[in-house]
């Protein structure tokens, strides 16, 4: 009893209200059951059995200093989870950030999830950002409520604020020994003002309680009985479930279509054509036709006999192949010029070695475990919509302007996702279940199959590039020239359909190259996009570490020089990377806060290759390799110990992660982050997403493999640098980028075949 | 056209076409949600159940062919969530997002059931039809592991 179920309640008073008496939001939202997700609380079993029991009448949250946290008379604390659970634990880590700053004991502590509003700042769960762009604030607010606790607690008892302080859960009194429990305190603590974060004082980071250790997330036990509950899951009384075909041509539309087989299904409801939305398309449907039912196979089976007319539109004729060599032309030419030091063309008329190579990584589709899944209900003027989105106010602007309503009205509840990896930023589904919803006035679920999912992805833009390296006589780099080419994401987003890649897609490990070359020149050239192009993990930079590091990799075998130590010699001296002649975007943070510094990128490259074992004698066909990266403000080394079969089998016996990432909150969901990044960075070394005549050829796992069990690393060995005096970096993405190009580079050092494109064509290496 | 099936101990008896695969039954019929749905054509192992003890895909599973079987879904696993292999997954933290987990648990179990002291080659035959994209793997392999000598 809280305010989760406080909240729980107004949602169905407001049900109540909309539908009549009698109305109960079932399931997942009955309002007098604590429920999995949105109640209950955290930590161990027996400390939430160790808890008060509740009382009657139910606690108020009698001190609330802000939105993030409040505090009832039983001394719960209700801390607001603003961002997405997705995977990398942000339910936890955010909310241990103030419950450290609070003194809070982690067993008293209740997470309630946020709906998408914007008095939380933004709740967009994307880029690595999360804990980056919420660590000062966490810790400010925890701060805040530890303060108003003690000053009340001084108040009580007629003594100075400077002889309380706040331990786990109370505020103690050391000259006496008194002591009173937070919830004997909130009622006094809510008379006082609140104070500005410029009168409270932070922590000595020496004292953190939770920051730094391996906590549980706080969705762990659920996940493991069933009981967590993802966008997919989501039930409400009276619900169809709708399945909708879209047009295999992106951006084509319907022309006419024949529903009467569909509507003989038994189960089949009705058919209702979604509107189409020309580019750009943003987060808006792509259109089609839906089938609804009483349940999701009916749907599908409707679906079947549907006999649709299409106009397929002008990307009819995309070949991913005929793309590819579009792309491959623009970088044997000269391009748009986006950094330029010294003289590259001079030097490497002068250099005495020139290696040159044309590198190539394909399109992906996110291909989450859970396909796009979204429930709305759309009743007097008011839509609820329940879905796994990484932005619950984009799926509230989204829906809003799809069904025509203002956004006051409309309810953008998260659930949790199961994967995301960007895909789930973009609510076209959202839109879909609402349009439906509104329609039907009765609760739909949208969705989308595997097929949908790949099919219809905002895919990972392909990418060509052509790097010239010029090394002089004694094997130093001294000319690097870059070309770069590849759809830009922003063609989803913007009405001119650019083609030249955008500031931020070019900064995502283009711009930065960190080598110490005294001539560089990075180009990007044109391409226009066909399928709506988006991001995913690490988006450009899975190629552009792929082409960096494979390039240096090359370099230090034209040069006789071993990969490892030529590495290190081309990222330099200990420096700040000197990015001021470029137009730079440094992931959202300033640059003098988070600089390239070159001594942290070495240190990292060392560490791994330490814990790797690298320079030790292996058997014949092994090898490791080294890449390493930094995105996100996080620095990553990964080596990579490969074994290739006589028929080209390639398997990996182990991986050692080295990450640099600052600060961080919760050591374990670090390196699971970097541990899956891994098995994600595999995964692109494994497959790709194809079209021809507009259409993509994969629709399932069959044709889209991904890494499994007996295809992943034996071992992943995570270690991660004690850098605390450094502000968090991001964890979710920059694993990914250089997973790839250890793995080619450890291929070649055990095969001597050099791998420029992925997927790896393992037939190849066969001997 | 009823359906008869027992589903966690419990009987039910559903109207629902013959050929409906046990997936949606499970999820939408019944309204056990910890069940997923992940490609449709047995290709991932989210739908992962057992039938009589053993590991099934329910996506591909039509309905009719359950009856008299006992299904069991990972609700119905353990009574308090305490079967060795949920209690392995908990010490090793294996779950990111947790969406193919449920998947991956039940086939474990039943991997377990087959063979209790799975060699490494044991586990990848017996995990490989399960895919994780979060990349859980090498703590599902710890924790199967654990689990084996829990149950020794």
């Amino acid at each position: 009893m809280s305010t989760i179920e406080n909240l729980s309640r107004r949602t169905f008073l407001k049900g109540t209200a909309a539908l009549g008496g009698g109305f109960a939001l079932g399931l997942i939202l009955d309002p007098f059951q604590p429920h999995p997700f949105y109640g209950g609380f955290i930590g161990s079993a027996e400390a939430a059995d160790a808890a008060p029991p509740p009382a009657i009448p139910p606690p108020t949250a009698t001190l609330s200093p802000n939105v993030f946290v409040s505090i009832d008379n039983m001394g719960t604390v209700i801390i607001v989870a603003h961002r997405s659970e997705m995977g990398q634990g942000v339910r936890t880590s955010l909310p241990m950030i103030l419950a450290d700053e609070l003194e809070a004991d982690w067993g008293r502590v209740r997470i309630e999830q946020a709906v998408g509003d914007k008095i939380y700042g933004s709740q967009y769960t994307d880029g690595s950002r999360s804990v980056r762009h919420n660590y000062e604030r966490m810790r400010e607010f925890g701060a805040v409520a530890r303060t108003m606790l003690v000053q009340a607690a001084a108040l009580q008892w007629g003594v100075p604020a400077a002889e309380c302080r706040a331990q786990n859960h109370k505020v103690v009194h050391a000259p006496s020994g008194k002591s009173l429990d937070y919830g004997q305190l909130v009622d006094t603590a809510a008379t006082l003002a609140v104070p500005s974060v410029k009168q409270v004082t932070l922590k000595d980071p020496k004292d953190f309680r939770y920051i730094g250790k391996p906590l549980a997330s706080v969705d762990l036990p659920d996940m493991l009985v069933g009981k967590a509950v993802y966008g997919i899951d989501i039930r409400l009384p009276g619900m169809l479930y709708a399945a909708v075909e879209h047009c295999p041509v992106t951006y084509g539309k319907v022309k006419s279509f024949d529903a009467s087989e569909a509507l003989k299904v038994a189960g089949v409801k009705k058919v209702v054509e979604i509107p189409q939305n020309q580019p750009p398309i943003v987060f808006n449907t792509l259109g089609g036709v839906a089938v609804i039912a009483t349940n999701t196979w009916a749907a599908n089976e409707g679906r079947r006999k549907l006999k649709i007319e299409w106009d397929y539109g002008a990307n009819a004729g995309y070949d991913s192949d005929a793309f590819r060599k579009d792309m491959e032309e623009a970088t044997a030419k000269d391009c748009k010029i986006v950094r330029k030091e010294g003289d590259v063309l001079g030097a490497m008329r002068d250099a005495n070695k020139v290696v040159e190579a044309d590198i190539y990584v394909p399109h992906f589709a996110h291909a989450t475990m859970e396909p796009p899944a979204a429930v709305a209900l759309v009743k007097d003027g008011k839509c609820e919509l329940w879905s796994s989105c990484q932005d619950p106010q984009a799926v509230r602007s989204t829906v809003a302007g799809a069904i025509g309503f203002e956004e006051k009205n409309v309810t953008s509840h998260v659930a949790l996702l199961g994967g995301a990896f960007g895909r789930k930023s973009k609510p076209d589904f959202a839109a879909e279940a609402a349009i439906l919803a509104r329609q039907l006035a009765l609760p739909v679920k949208v969705t989308w199959s595997r097929e949908d999912d790949l099919q219809h992805a905002y895919y990972h833009a392909c990418n060509a590039q052509r790097i010239t390296a010029g090394l002089d006589a004694s094997g130093k780099v001294v000319a690097w020239h870059g070309r770069s080419v590849f759809p830009t994401i922003w063609s989803t987003f913007e009405k001119t359909d650019p083609e030249y890649g955008h500031k931020i897609e070019l900064s995502l490990g283009y711009l930065d190259l960190p080598y110490a070359v005294p001539n560089i020149q990075l180009e990007n050239g044109k391409a226009k996009a066909h399928v709506r192009i988006g991001w995913l993990r690490s988006v450009n930079n899975i190629p552009n570490a792929f082409a960096h590091n494979t390039m240096a990799n090359m370099l230090a075998e034209a040069a006789g020089h071993d990969p490892y130590e030529f590495l290190l010699e081309l990222i330099g001296p200990d420096r700040v990377l000197d990015l001021s002649s470029t137009d730079y975007w440094n992931y959202d943070q300033t640059y003098d806060e988070y600089p390239i510094m070159t001594a942290r990128l070495k240190n990292v490259v060392r560490l791994a290759a330490k814990n790797a074992g690298y320079g030790k004698k292996l058997p014949a066909r092994q090898a490791v390799g080294l890449a390493v990266h930094r995105s996100f403000t996080t620095y990553v080394a990964t080596a990579v110990h490969v074994k290739v079969d006589k028929d080209g089998r390639v398997s990996v016996p182990r991986v050692d992660v080295a990450c640099d990432a600052g600060r961080v909150i919760n050591p374990d969901r670090v390196k699971s982050q970097m541990e899956g990044a891994c098995i994600y960075g595999m995964s692109a070394c494994v497959t790709e997403i194809t079209a021809k005549e507009g259409r993509i050829q994969q629709s399932n796992f069959s044709e889209y493999p991904v890494v499994r069990m007996p295809d992943a690393p034996r071992e992943i060995h995570v270690h991660i640098v004690d850098a605390g005096n450094y502000p968090p970096g991001g964890v979710g993405e920059p694993g990914t980028p250089p997973f790839a190009p250890a793995l080619c580079n450890a291929i070649f050092a055990a095969t001597g075949k050099r791998i420029l494109e992925l997927p790896i064509n393992q037939g190849k290496l066969a001997v | 056209m009823p359906q008869h099936l027992t589903v966690n101990g419990q009987a039910y008896e559903v109207d629902v076409p013959p050929d409906m695969p046990l997936l949606w039954v499970i999820r939408d019929v019944i309204g056990l949600t910890g069940t997923k749905f992940g490609c449709g054509i047995a290709a991932c192992g989210a739908c992962t159940v057992h039938l009589d003890g053993v590991a099934v895909r329910s996506c591909a599973l039509p309905v009719s062919a359950v009856a008299g079987a006992k299904v069991t879904t990972i609700e119905g696993l353990s009574a308090k969530g305490d079967h060795p292999v949920q209690k392995a997954w908990l010490k090793h933290m294996v779950p990111q997002c947790g969406y193919c987990q449920s998947g991956q648990i039940m086939q474990a179990a039943s991997l377990l059931k087959l063979n209790p002291k799975p060699s490494d080659e044991d586990i990848d035959a017996g995990m490989a039809g399960n895919i994780c994209r979060c990349g859980t793997y090498t703590r599902i392999r710890a924790a199967i592991k654990e689990a084996a000598g829990a149950k020794a």
